[in-house]
């Protein structure tokens, strides 16, 4: 694999690992299994673009982009908690509806941003090719809010969170309003899943209403290997094993379509997917196992 | 004071199903009591706790609390006045949080929740000192996960938990029913020594008369949804097992007549 496609490999895994972090939020710490993710990634997209291309500034785009994705992440916590739709079917009418939303954010089924400037615009007075700043300054930014997340699941919010996923009912006994925090969860779940797709857009020069076929399945292979790799026991180990799992997904994804000897070709990127996240799931069973026979 | 009158509950009211589990309770507790409630299975015991702390919502009846109407308000809006351990060890309790951070949810009971950090030194130093009083070494174990505590700790834990901060009444549910002997002493033991050191006023449903009698200074029987006796006192302190099944035979058959009065 050539440098150009690892650093790229890179690029593409601190992008997802927003994702990842975000169905880490819902999945995981909510334990709600929320499809709007392959909707809200794309929205963020339509919206920071279609916001650049009418002249706005790419960084309140951007922050638009992920009110958008609040947004469709309230509509689904909204519709399980008050309508009693069942939390996975809510989140597929999310998805479904936002496949038309994002028509008519866009006006068409992609818009481009060649010769626009956008947040990654700045990085250009440095002096490197973008190829190797724009992984770096994602990796930054990855990290900050990295521990910007941790920092909150520790808080007395957060922990109702947690708590909230974990044993509602315990939950409310000591005075959470569980309502109100799978709202929160699910707001700042979707708003890191749409920030992913405002800073994908920006970085690979468009965005595409077909962009977000699967978000979920990688945003989980994240989550999955991470925990596999890592095996979590604290807050901050199960956020870094999010993103090392986006990373080193990407990374094996971008060798399986590297080695010629496999003959893989990028049609056969979904199959290279569903590979890795099967395996993700059932080696570390196969490993524990071993251990106990 | 707490007060419930004419509580009537019914499950899938209006349904071949109906099934009334409550029909007409009145109790009032004084603050500071110590009540304990008997009664066979489907009598309507854990209803009468889901009634006062709000998870199941009475078809008729005014439940208040220190002068409070709470009736209408949802089980996390009364969690400043109402504690409560459940019967399932695991259900106190997040098992994939550790002790620390189920004891930091417990402390914030009744109160809002912000972006303050949940644990604090101070707050550590308070877990460390009320878990020390149980002896089972848990004070050394805060970060641990406390699912990996058996049982009879994370009881024990949950009942640390109920009893953090003030609340107006404790629920008690069958909270020593799914443990060992041993444990079940142990942490009936520790529940005694709470309530008489916070004064806490506690209502503790039991299936056990040998600790109906034993615990508190009140004992209530349900049956068939209705208080079926209500001792205290003198009366009660010269009760023995055989005299509460007395009492209940007696109780049960004067329902038996009233009810062939109304069908003659």
């Amino acid at each position: 694999m050539s440098l150009f496609a690892f650093l790229g490999a890179l690029e593409l895994g601190f992008v997802y690992a927003l994702v990842a972090l975000g169905v880490f939020l819902s999945f995981r710490v909510l334990q709600f299994p929320d499809l709007t993710v392959d909707g809200s990634f794309p929205l963020g997209a339509a919206v920071a673009a279609s916001l650049i291309v009418a002249g706005l500034d790419p960084w309140t785009s951007t922050l638009a982009a992920c009110a958008a994705g609040a947004a469709a992440g309230l509509l689904t916590a909204w519709m399980t908690l008050r309508l009693r739709i069942l939390n996975l079917l809510a989140s597929i009418l999310t998805m479904i509806a936002l496949y038309s939303i994002n028509l008519r954010i866009m006006g068409k089924p992609n818009v481009a941003l060649l010769g626009e400037s956008t947040v990654l615009s700045p990085l250009a007075a440095l002096g490197l090719p973008g190829y190797v700043l724009t992984p770096i300054a994602f990796g930054v930014l990855v990290l900050v809010l990295k521990w910007l997340l941790d920092r909150f699941l520790g808080s007395e919010l957060g922990l109702a969170m947690r708590a909230t996923g974990e044993n509602p009912r315990m939950a409310r006994a000591n005075g959470i309003a569980t309502a109100r925090t799978t709202l929160v969860g699910m707001a700042l779940s979707n708003a890191l899943v749409a920030l992913a797709g405002a800073l994908f857009a920006q970085s690979q020069g468009s965005a595409d209403v077909t962009m977000g076929v699967g978000t979920i399945v990688v945003g989980l292979a994240a989550v999955i290997g991470g925990e596999a790799l890592l095996h979590p026991r604290t807050v901050a180990l199960a956020t870094a094993a999010c993103i090392l799992g986006s990373l080193v997904y990407r990374v094996l994804v971008a060798l399986a379509l590297n080695a010629d000897f496999l003959g893989l070709q990028a049609q056969d990127l979904n199959l290279i997917t569903a590979v890795l996240v099967g395996a993700a799931l059932v080696l570390p069973r196969l490993g524990r196992g071993r251990a106990a026979a | 004071m707490i007060e419930l009158a004419d509580i009537h509950v019914t499950f899938n009211s209006g349904t071949p199903l109906e099934n009334p589990v409550l029909r007409g309770v009145d109790l009032s507790i004084p603050a500071g009591q110590f009540i304990t409630v008997i009664g066979s299975n489907g009598a309507g015991k854990s209803t009468l706790l889901n009634v006062l702390a709000g998870e199941a919502a009475p078809a008729r009846g005014r439940v208040t609390i220190g002068g409070r109407d709470v009736t209408a308000q949802a089980p996390h809006q009364r969690a400043a006045l109402v504690a409560r351990v459940f019967q399932d060890p695991l259900a106190g309790t997040c098992g994939a949080l550790t002790i620390e951070e189920n004891l930091a949810l417990a402390a914030a009971r009744g109160r809002r929740r912000g972006l303050r950090a949940a644990l604090t030194p101070g707050l550590r130093a308070r877990f460390r000192e009320a878990l020390a009083r149980l002896g089972l070494g848990l004070e050394d174990r805060l970060a641990d996960r406390i699912g990996l505590l058996s049982g009879g700790q994370r009881q024990a834990v949950s009942l640390l938990m109920a009893a953090l901060v003030p609340s107006s009444i404790l629920l008690l549910d069958e909270h020593t029913a799914a443990l060992d002997p041993k444990t079940a002493a142990f942490v009936l033991g520790l529940t005694r020594e709470i309530v008489a050191e916070q004064r806490l006023t506690t209502l503790m449903v039991t299936h056990s008369m040998r600790q109906a009698l034993d615990c508190g200074e009140r004992t209530i029987m349900m049956h068939h949804g209705r208080i079926a006796f209500d001792v205290a006192g003198p009366e009660r302190a010269a009760l023995d097992v055989p005299d509460l099944l007395a009492l209940f035979e007696r109780s049960r058959g004067e329902r038996l007549d009233e009810d062939a009065l109304l069908l003659g």
